[in-house]
């Protein structure tokens, strides 16, 4: 969709974005800022065991406090749902088994907060205490007591995939390179907690109030676990406090509330407290990996093989598209021959992990990047040079058939090495101060729905009237990145008014067309099609109807500055609200839809869903540290970074972006972390987390935020809207590698894992022999035989070698499950689109519960 | 029954204080914060929580111009002070030039720690119209922000503050 870019009026301005005016007033609206009449409050009682049966509720004594409206348990809400297809293992209560320290349990609906919150303490449950499996090495040598039904053992899942020998071409490599690292799990941390109100419309139909990333999904998981036609839910994501992936699977308390709306007739309201928000989690997964990479002298790539070990906590969530994210991106930045990937994910009792900014690829890129510098280190190769020398190819295909688009990677490299005087300052800055480079790429939208489907992934209506008036309505969800900008940004730039001009309604599943949601990067890049897609036509309409007024062919019209005129004579014209009218009383009532769905991916192998993308965004950074060798503190001095982003759509944004992803990755470097110990075996073997609370947590505050070069690199890629790529995540990728090599520039040691803590500094300067710390092996693993795909230039077609027949899984696209009243029943999914859960089938043993 | 010693069972106390420059006068639960009482009894929900623990800054309000955490602060407390809140930052329609320059600069991504950043920076900038790069990280450092990377919000304070420095009046009057 290539369009001229010179003469654009609106994008690539640096704008304030329509939604700014809202949020320095204090009045977008966030879920818990909703209060509705005769609204109640709901609070979840959650697990203080990391794993346990539940024997027994008794709720009585909370039931007969003054205020107390309803509880309910597990047994009220019995239908699992799961974020994707194939691991439906959630219930919004706990049915018979908890399976982390805040797993909820009973949840209790009163008038006010403070009541529903004093009366969790008159709740008892009975638990029977079961072992705990705190970690992978545990999982992997633990297959009894299951913590899930499916999977084998505690292991969730297994995946192997090659392209092209690898052993061979690692037999026929100059020097080969194995390392292992360690990348901890840390959390999104997103400021606003997350809160769900439920209510009942007067027609009896459900509202849902969410701050959500994905109401599409909340909305089938709710169409499928309360058994209601979707079409009788309502799903509004509220502008989100930040998400970061936090905010991206279907929630206990979402279904919760709403459930509670339909049992008591009022809405209701729930909102977590940070401690409950840490439980919710879904963030990073801690994975162990063990690169190994075959190298000629030169340093060029000719094979490389990775395995990973994820941490994935006590449920799936995205855990299957986590684990091949660990590898599906190893191919795109520079040029892998032949790679072999084989990753594990297994089940822990801790709060379940998933999606966070970069979903599964800032752990193997931090091993890829430290590992490139540690091979220019023995080659003795400038870093920057050894990476510009082996870039993956514009329009190409990887070894693991992803398409590549355009890739500016070499502009970025160059821009941060002139910015930081890389030439002048590598290796020659005095003992405690260094820099280091990495680079990194990162998708711009799944190619792939999270099920099943040949659907839009986005889409977008308008409605215009004689008014002048346009309204765009898309279900994509406003969590502080600036869909909504981008929204009216790309209307407006085609039907030639100012974005201001442009009436959002977004984020509503009962009245925008549905966007899968505010993941992966997709929502620029889709949604944005969509967006124009739509305004072409209401323009194309518009047009008609003045070519014939003003006696103007329909090439000559020009569409800007609120007016539609004639180019040859801009005099010649008529105002926008005038165009439109004149455009309804040649057509009718005017409106116009628009769509994207992402073009077919030529991975045809199982497990190519994962990674294939209409376009790819690139990234290269430099960061500058000084390195106090007597504490092991670490400075960060100074950022570059260079993000080829395609086009930027809003500067101001963009660079927001750009920099909000340094910040969140500079945390990740050098603090955050997810960690848990057990209690002392005296007390309980329990397995708590560590530090629920955003005291304990550390964070980066404004004090720790150095200074950041940011350049935007604009070559506009075909597959983007206007040129636009991706900006919201990659630019957090090549951070924490960079900081670590510019460890090694500063005080020649290496720490392979992060958070890198003052402390494991010190043990690294202490190390006399590898001047290193980090872990030091990688489990045994069985691995499956992996499945054989040919890379591209060694005759492959994308199919792997040895793989039987796969059928589609085509399931209810909508609601699966789900019986309508006075309808015949909707057709149920087929079997195998689901995991079997204990809890489903055979019907588990449940708990007594008195009420 | 209802457990003994439950915060909800002791009687309401009688509060007046300035809210945003207008009296207040209601009867609060002692229990409440207030932040609970601006959000929940006063409907000014433009003040927002991270924690209701005193470690995020998103609850900042003004109390006698210093910035303070809402949710540290009973409610019962605030007899006779005078609070503000990012609703009383704007002049009617009129945005305050701090409002102006988040807006404009990229400094409000989401706009939930905005609130608490937009009182602190205002109290930064009433007692130094010119303050240094330090000195807003300092007087920040409270604020938690998860979005921006603080940068573009640092921009902005200064860009405020030049306005203000520059005595143009406090008022600017732009929309939208
Ligand atoms: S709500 Fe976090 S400090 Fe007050
Ligand atoms: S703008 Fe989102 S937390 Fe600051």
């Amino acid at each position: 969709m290539s369009r001229p870019l010179s003469g654009m009026k609106v994008v690539g301005k640096p704008r304030r974005r329509v939604d700014a005016r809202a949020k320095v007033t204090g009045q977008t609206r966030f879920a818990d800022d909703l209060v509705l009449p005769r609204m109640l409050h709901c609070k979840l009682l959650r697990s203080p065991h990391p794993h346990a049966r539940i024997r027994r509720i008794d709720a009585r004594a909370a039931l007969s406090m003054p205020g107390v409206k309803l509880v309910l348990t597990g047994a009220d809400l019995p239908i699992p749902y799961g974020i994707l297809p194939v691991s439906q293992d959630e219930h919004a209560l706990c049915l018979s088994r908890v399976r982390f320290v805040g797993d909820p349990v009973a949840a209790v609906v009163a008038v006010d907060e403070i009541t529903a919150f004093e009366a969790l303490d008159e709740i008892q449950v009975d638990y029977e205490v079961l072992p705990t499996i705190a970690d992978p090495l545990e999982a992997l040598a633990t297959p009894e007591p299951k913590i899930q039904p499916y999977g084998e053992g505690n292991v969730h899942k297994k995946v192997a995939l090659e392209f092209g020998d690898v052993d061979a071409a690692m037999a026929g490599a100059d020097h080969v390179f194995e390392d292992i690292f360690f990348y901890q799990g840390n959390t999104h941390l997103a400021i606003e907690q997350h809160a769900a109100v439920g209510a009942v419309d007067p027609d009896g139909k459900l509202t849902l109030w969410s701050s959500t990333q994905t109401p599409h999904y909340v909305h089938r998981a709710l169409a499928r676990v309360l058994q209601i036609p979707a079409a009788h839910i309502r799903v509004i994501a509220m502008p989100n406090g930040g998400g970061f992936g936090g905010k991206s699977d279907p929630f206990n308390h979402e279904i919760v509330v709403a459930k509670a709306a339909l049992v008591l007739g009022r809405p209701v309201k729930t909102c977590l407290n940070r401690e409950e928000v840490f439980y919710c989690h879904r963030g990073r997964h801690p994975v162990t990996m063990k690169l190994k990479t075959g190298v000629k002298s030169d340093g060029s790539i000719v094979a490389m093989d990775l395995q990973t070990l994820l941490d994935g906590g006590a449920y799936g969530s995205y855990g299957v598209a986590s684990t091949f994210y660990t590898g599906a991106l190893q191919t795109v930045t520079y040029q892998v021959p032949r790679y072999r990937f084989r990753g594990c994910r297994t089940f822990t009792n801790k709060p379940p992990c998933g999606p966070k900014r970069g979903h599964g690829t800032p752990q193997p890129r931090f091993a890829q990047e430290i590992q490139l510098d540690k091979i220019a280190a023995v080659l003795r190769l400038d870093p920057a040079r050894l990476r510009q020398s082996q870039l993956a190819k514009p329009h190409s295909l990887t070894a693991n058939y992803m398409r590549l688009g355009t890739i500016s990677l070499s502009e970025c490299i160059d821009r941060v090495v002139e910015g930081s005087d890389w030439k002048n300052r590598y290796g020659k800055l005095p003992f405690g101060h260094g820099i280091g480079i990495a680079c990194s790429s990162y998708l711009c939208g799944a190619g792939l729905p999270i099920y099943w489907n040949t659907l839009p992934h986005s889409g977008v209506q308008l409605q215009l009237d004689r008014s002048g008036r346009v309204t765009a309505f898309c279900g994509a969800a406003e969590i502080g990145q600036g869909s909504d900008d981008v929204l009216a940004n790309l209307v407006a730039e085609v039907l030639g008014v100012d974005p201001f001009d442009i009436r959002l309604v977004t984020g509503d599943t009962d009245l925008g067309p549905v966007d899968l949601g505010s993941y992966s990067s997709r929502v620029t890049l889709m949604m944005g099609h969509a967006a124009i897609q739509a305004a072409e036509r209401a323009r194309d309409l518009i047009a008609q109807a003045v070519s014939a007024k003003l006696e103007v062919p329909v090439a000559r019209l020009v569409f800007a500055d609120r007016r539609v005129f004639d180019a040859q004579d801009p005099a010649r014209g008529v105002s926008f609200a005038e165009a439109v009218q004149v455009g309804e009383a040649m057509h009718g009532t005017l409106g116009t839809t628009g769509s994207y769905r992402p073009p077919e991916s030529a991975a045809k192998y199982k497990g190519g869903g994962v990674g294939p993308s209409p376009a790819y965004s690139y990234s290269a950074c430099v960061v500058e540290v000084q390195v106090q060798p007597e504490t092991g503190w670490v400075e960060v001095e100074k950022v570059w970074i260079a993000h080829d982003i395609g086009r930027a759509l809003n500067p101001v944004l963009a660079r927001g972006q750009v920099e909000g992803s340094i910040y969140m990755a500079l945390g990740e470097a050098l603090m955050e972390e997810m960690d848990y110990r057990r209690l002392p075996r005296h007390l309980s073997a329990a397995l708590v987390h560590k530090f629920p609370s955003m005291l304990e947590y550390k964070s980066p505050t404004t004090l720790e935020m150095p200074e950041v070069i940011t350049y935007l690199v604009e070559d506009p890629d075909d597959a983007g809207p206007y040129g636009a790529k991706e900006v919201g995540q990659g630019p957090l990728l090549p951070v924490m590698p960079a900081l670590a090599n510019a460890l090694y520039d500063a005080v020649g040691i290496r720490v392979d894992e992060v958070p890198i803590t003052p402390e494991k500094i010190l043990r690294a300067l202490g190390d006399r022999t590898a001047h290193r710390c980090g872990p030091k092996s990688f489990p045994f693993i069985e691995w499956p035989e992996p499945l054989r795909v040919p890379p591209p230039w060694e005759g492959g077609d994308g199919k792997a070698q040895n793989e039987g027949p796969r059928r589609r899984r085509e399931g209810a696209i909508v609601a699966p499950d789900v019986a309508q009243p006075g309808l015949s029943p909707h057709p149920s999914t087929p079997e195998g689109r689901r995991e079997k859960s204990d809890e489903t089938s055979p019907a588990p043993e449940l708990p007594e519960v008195l009420r | 029954m209802s457990a003994v010693g439950s915060f909800s069972s002791h009687p309401p106390t009688r509060l007046s204080f300035k809210l945003n420059g207008e009296p207040v006068e209601i009867l609060v639960d002692t229990y409440k914060t207030l932040l609970e009482v601006l959000r929940e009894d006063l409907g000014l929900t433009g003040t927002k929580h991270g924690c209701e623990l005193g470690e995020c800054g998103a609850c900042a309000v003004l109390l006698d111009g210093r910035p303070i955490l809402s949710c540290l602060m009973l409610a019962a407390e605030c007899e006779a002070v005078e609070v503000r809140t990012v609703e009383g930052l704007a002049d009617g329609a009129c945005l305050h030039p701090v409002q102006e320059a988040f807006a404009d600069l990229g400094a409000a991504q989401c706009g939930y720690c905005t609130p608490g950043m937009l009182v602190s920076a205002c109290a930064l900038l009433e007692k130094n119209a010119n303050p240094t790069r330090a000195e807003i990280r300092e007087a920040l450092s409270g604020v938690l922000c998860r979005c921006t990377g603080y940068l573009q919000i640092f921009e902005a304070v200064e860009a405020a503050g030049r306005k203000l420095a520059a005595g143009l009046p406090e008022k600017t009057g732009k929309t939208p």
